[in-house]
């Protein structure tokens, strides 16, 4: 049970029930839509990018409580980044996601984020957590829809 | 599917000491195992068959003049004389395949390539799992067919009528699904193939759902052809048996080619061997098909109707518990149902339900349930679905009850 606890704590419970920068984004500069077909997950994560930095971020869709509070814990810490330290953290995101981090200092910068380590328990709902941050780097790659399978 | 006959004489903790895997426990708890649609256990008979065969008879079949070959080749085709009895069928009608989804194959290509031409159409229905709607599809996109989808009523029917107005003297093909894996809906397939016979089409059952969880009589059905797998009827994966009607058998050209499906083999011509042998290209799963063999042997040891008693019993206790449960909605409540219990929870996402309940040792199933156009037809991105077996118990249904509590525990 406490494994089951820390994967589904009050702060990604929070995000599930409240998501953050969910809706509509009218003057989006990139769009992605994320599937995950193995449970029927669809995200769609739209970005507003000036000089290389992403000024707004929102997203919409249904899924698992995971994939939904990922998308919104990540649409809070992408607002005001570049997309060079989009793409960083994205791939710490995603080491993070799959146990590969085991550095307390790389724990502290995620900040928000490190709330998903309890994600590597559970390594049939990687992809869950990891959804919304692919369909972030296919926007910025200019592909207008990504699968996880 | 008939009546139970004997449910009290049902002793299911004699059965569960046949499955040792059902001992085990799952994050500390005791193991309850509700994901038998997606595959069954398997009984120490039928490990026993397939290991005892590995020990002491291996060999290739239909070949060599050596001993053991004799013998693999006589349990081969005992088996498939089994098979025949299960299915009421004559055993030149038991072509042995790696599974219901390579069996629906075979007929789209070796019936359907031979018999369906642009402008005919093939039925099928809305409830069809995706291996009875992929190889029609494909059928289609070769010949030019069109095909037709039989819509499906708010508690998971077949639209008889529709299904009526369908049918057309362009007709060749009629799919559909014994029991759906996703609703758990019986369909009747008996006034479907005198309706799919009067058309002039022939009916190709997916019994996928259908061989564990009740009688099977192919001629009784009217089923033309009837598709079954192993693994979901407590025999080993990658074994599979399609019934096919003798004189349709006879008229289809082979499907795949290789080593026992010939007669005669030179560069100028080949002759093709008879059925069922022609549509067994190959080295067949030998020791699968004496494993299936086994299980079948052991569901009629067992007794059919006690086993048909005994699952709608849980089902009905299962629909009766899990419908007290707030906010639970049932996706399938056709009055006629085996083995399924699918539903949604209102605020919880499947996939959520599935890694809570597996925490608590409940095995269930999560997704789409390779049935895309069901969850649509429901509107629903994906449902939770307990499947039931032979060994499963009462208690087992108040565990996924309980679980489900944890479910509502934890999204409070």
């Amino acid at each position: 049970m406490s494994e089951l606890r820390d994967l589904y704590n009050d702060v990604i419970l929070g995000h599930t029930k409240k998501p953050r920068n969910y809706g509509p984004l009218e003057d989006a500069t990139a769009v992605s839509v994320g599937y995950n077909p193995l449970c029927g997950d669809k995200f769609v994560v739209r970005l507003k990018v000036e000089d290389d930095r992403i000024v707004d971020i929102k997203f919409e869709g249904d899924g698992c409580s995971i994939s939904k509070a990922s998308a919104s814990v990540m649409t809070e810490t992408l607002k005001g980044k570049t997309i060079e330290e989009a793409k960083a953290l994205g791939v710490t995101f995603r080491d993070l996601a799959t146990g590969k981090l085991d550095g307390m200092d790389q724990l502290a910068d995620l900040g928000k984020m490190a709330v998903f380590a309890g994600v590597s328990e559970f390594p049939v709902r990687v992809k869950c957590a990891t959804l919304a941050w692919h369909t972030v780097d296919a926007a910025l790659a200019g592909k207008d829809e990504v699968s996880t399978e | 599917m008939k009546p139970a006959a004997a449910a009290s004489a049902y002793d299911v903790e004699a059965v569960r000491a046949d499955f040792p895997i059902l001992q085990r426990e799952v994050n500390g708890k005791p193991l309850v195992y509700l994901d038998n649609a997606a595959s069954t256990q398997r009984p120490d008979a039928v490990v026993d068959a397939v290991s005892t065969f590995y020990r002491t008879s291996n060999s290739n079949v239909h070949r060599g003049v050596h001993r053991l070959s004799q013998e693999a080749t006589k349990q081969f085709e005992d088996a498939r004389r089994t098979m025949a009895g299960f299915l009421g069928a004559d055993e030149r009608e038991i072509v042995f395949t790696r599974g219901t989804t390579e069996a629906i194959n075979l007929v789209a290509n070796a019936y359907g390539n031979a018999n369906v031409r642009a402008g005919d159409e093939v039925v099928i229905t809305w409830m069809e799992h995706h291996a009875n709607i992929v190889p029609w599809q494909m059928l289609c996109e070769r010949t030019g067919a069109t095909l037709k989808v039989v819509p499906i009523h708010d508690d998971g029917t077949l639209d008889m009528e529709a299904f009526a107005s369908l049918l057309t003297e362009r007709t060749k093909v009629v799919a559909v699904g014994h029991i759906s894996n996703a609703l758990g809906t019986i369909n009747p397939i008996r006034d479907i193939a005198s309706m799919a016979h009067d058309a002039g089409a022939v009916l190709v059952v997916d019994g996928a759902q259908g061989a564990p969880h009740g009688h099977v009589d192919v001629r009784e059905l009217g089923a033309d052809f009837y598709a079954l797998s192993g693994h979901k009827m407590y025999g080993p994966t990658g074994i599979g048996v399609l019934y096919g009607n003798k004189a349709l058998l006879d008229a289809m050209p082979p499907w795949q080619g290789g080593g026992d499906m010939i007669r005669l083999v030179t560069f100028e011509k080949t002759t093709y061997n008879d059925a069922p042998f022609r549509f067994e290209a190959g080295t067949p799963n030998i020791a699968g098909a004496i494993g299936l063999a086994a299980a079948a042997t052991y569901l009629q040891e067992l007794g059919i109707d006690g086993i048909a008693g005994h699952e709608a019993d849980l089902m009905a206790y299962g629909t009766r518990r899990l419908g007290e449960i707030e906010g639970l909605r049932f996706t399938g409540t056709a009055p006629h149902k085996a083995g399924v219990l699918a539903f949604v929870l209102e605020g919880v996402h499947p996939h959520d339900i599935g890694t809570i309940l597996d925490s608590e040792g409940v095995a269930v199933r999560t997704g789409h349930h390779c049935a895309q156009p069901v969850m649509e037809r429901f509107g629903v991105p994906a449902t939770t679905r307990a499947s039931i077996g032979i060994y499963n118990t009462r208690a087992e249904i108040d565990a996924l009850v309980d679980a489900l509590a944890k479910v509502r525990e934890v999204f409070a």
